[in-house]
């Protein structure tokens, strides 16, 4: 009654709605960095919407049934395949046991979750069954999977998805090579030079091979600068640093001027760099699926206009809920 | 003292108390966070008091952004004259200074420092005016230090040592950061120090290392039982010199899940600590009195 992992795949964990109320002591929400893709992956299957799935990253893990049970695939366009027969994404397949699962790598987007009927079966850890694997918590053993790791499935829903069932196409993301996402301004934006604040926004940059869940960090643009100033006591010299404080999820900072950094739901805490803006809520599933080397340009927005972008985005969750409900 | 008010995107609100480290600033951001967690306002998910600032995480579909900032006005107001009173802790943290753990890792990543042919100590003493590294030890533990903030990972306090400004230890973190720090390392940046409480990525500069578990998601130490994380902003941390001989014997304790830490209540006053920061910080409880 497990599933064993045969080859773990890049970077593959497991993850949930994350966890609330432990940030100030270092702890991060963590969760599934795609948020609509995991519950429309888990609403597919007659899940609670929150069940625990596999997040995976870019190329997918190779994994052994040994239960039958239900499986959905939302999020990057991975092709599954259930004994190296190709099947569709955003839909219910089922799983007989003996049954292996494997993935191509994502033709496009970074991320797809793998729900599984009941969802993972884990013991929460703080609240949450996602891993946060810098601080060796939750998750299966505090970690990412290995090979030979295996998991167990909680109680499937009492009433089983029909198989075939899939999610509209109007209800799937689109995964774009290039995307623009939305930032509120503020923080220590003061701190750059105008010119640099009004450039930030004017150019394209692209994302790192240095990204990961705690942060993407992007190159290409031009290195933004500070203004010059007398350095205030324990901030520390370089005109990017301030006395080290907390950093909101989705705020960018720019050490030394150079590559910013967009923390996503893994982040830091806290640390010394000025943040210069805040990506919405809105578009934090929209950054975590852009791959390396793929595009990227902020928009300055204000914030009713985040608060708006917040309301579409609640409207699309209940749109999935009703037509999977 | 006004606070700048800024925010995060539309779910964090962050609070700059001051631009500079100061104690009065750090308790400022502790007096108005502790005072939100005993509230318990109806929609604020996170309370994250920093070194000289804090931030918020709130659902602004339950606590409409303006509505939050104008508590936290008034809040502000209200707390201007209270009494900068905190009940709070001293733990007593060993530490091998100069250990060959920290050593290592320090020879091994020389092309990232300052100055590569010194050792971590011996720059810090050199920079900061002491005549050896002895001398500098002797500053680093000879005051407390107050956890001014708990982040950046999980567990991980930064300290900030109850000293006059002129006497702060500040050494520059190093040029680019290490890929590898031992777990439970006494860093240093800034004016900062910090206890690395997971082994990873660091850039501050290392003196010592603890054998005391600081953060332990199996809570494996009777010290840990009630929660993973040992640190609280708000407590004060002495750091007590070992040997070798002591660091093995509290590693076998560790191992054994029998590792005690020394811990002490104390009520500390800031305005009779700014008096004469020397003589309060003496007075405050310890093993050392024994002695």
């Amino acid at each position: 009654m497990h599933i064993k992992v045969i080859k773990p795949g890049l970077a593959t964990s497991v993850q949930d709605a994350g966890r609330n109320g432990y940030y100030h002591l270092g702890i991060p929400p963590s969760g599934a960095l795609d948020q609509y893709s995991f519950r429309a992956a888990n609403l597919l299957l007659g899940n609670a919407e929150t069940a625990a799935v596999l997040e995976c990253t870019l190329q997918g893990p190779q994994l052994q049934f040994n239960v039958a049970c239900q499986i959905a695939i939302c999020g990057a366009a991975m092709q599954p395949r259930i004994n190296g027969q190709p099947q569709p994404a955003h839909q219910v397949l089922s799983i007989a046991t003996g049954d292996t699962l494997d993935f191509l790598p994502a033709a496009a987007g970074m991320r797809a979750y793998l729900a599984v009927s009941g969802g993972i079966d884990l013991a929460e850890v703080l609240g949450s069954r996602s891993t946060y694997a810098l601080g060796s918590l939750g998750g299966y053993q505090g970690r990412r999977l290995q090979a030979g790791d295996m998991l167990t499935l909680g109680a499937a829903p009492s009433t089983a998805a029909p198989a075939g069932r899939s999610l509209p196409t109007a209800l799937q993301r689109s995964l774009p090579t290039k995307t623009t996402v939305r930032v509120l301004p503020g923080l220590y934006a003061h701190r750059l030079r105008p010119e640099s604040a009004t450039r930030f926004y004017q150019e394209q940059w692209s994302v790192s091979s240095e990204s990961d869940r705690t942060g993407y960090r992007l190159k290409g643009g031009t290195p933004l600068q500070f203004q010059p100033r007398e350095a205030p006591f324990g901030a520390g010299a370089d005109p990017s640093n301030i006395v080290d404080a907390g950093y909101p999820i989705g705020s960018i900072q720019v050490p030394a001027g150079k590559e910013p950094i967009i923390l996503l739901r893994d982040a830091v805490s806290g640390g010394g760099y000025a943040m210069i803006a805040t990506v919405i809520s809105a578009d934090l599933d929209v950054v975590a699926q852009l791959q390396p080397n793929q595009g990227i340009t902020f928009a300055a927005v204000d914030m009713q206009q985040a608060l708006q972008a917040r309301q579409h985005y609640q409207a699309d969750l209940q749109q999935l809920r009703q037509a999977l409900g | 003292m006004s606070i700048r008010y800024t925010f995060g995107g539309d779910e964090f609100l962050f609070a700059e108390v001051s631009e500079s480290m100061s104690l009065p600033a750090c308790f400022t951001s502790m007096a108005i966070t502790g005072q939100l967690r005993q509230l318990q306002i109806p929609g604020i998910m996170e309370i994250c008091p920093a070194n000289a600032s804090f931030q918020l995480r709130f659902d602004p579909d339950i606590l409409p952004a303006e509505q939050l900032l104008q508590q936290l006005q008034q809040l502000e107001q209200s707390l201007a004259d209270s009494p900068q009173i905190l009940d709070t802790r001293l733990l007593e943290i060993p530490v091998w200074y100069n250990d060959p753990w920290t050593r290592e890792v320090g020879a091994r990543f020389r092309q990232r420092h300052q100055d590569p042919q010194a050792t971590d100590l011996e720059y810090a003493a050199r920079v900061n005016g002491f005549a050896s590294v002895e001398a500098f030890i002797a500053a680093h533990c000879g005051a407390p230090w107050f956890v001014s903030m708990v982040g950046f990972v999980a567990g991980l306090p930064f300290l900030y040592q109850m000293v006059e400004r002129q006497q702060q230890l500040q050494v520059p973190k190093y040029l680019s950061p290490r890929t590898a720090t031992p777990r439970q390392t006494i860093g240093h940046g800034g004016c900062f120090a910090c206890i690395y409480s997971v082994e990873g990525a660091g850039g501050y500069q290392m003196f010592g290392i603890t054998p005391a578990p600081i953060y332990d998601p199996a809570q494996s130490q009777p010290y840990l039982a009630d929660s993973m994380v040992l640190f609280r902003p708000g407590d004060i941390v002495r750091f007590k010199p070992i040997q070798q001989q002591q660091y093995e014997e509290a590693i076998q304790a560790v191992a054994d899940g029998s590792f005690q830490l020394d811990i002490f209540p104390v009520r500390f006053s800031l305005p009779e600590f700014l008096a004469n920061p020397q003589a309060y910080q003496q007075s405050l409880p310890g093993t050392h009195h024994a002695h």
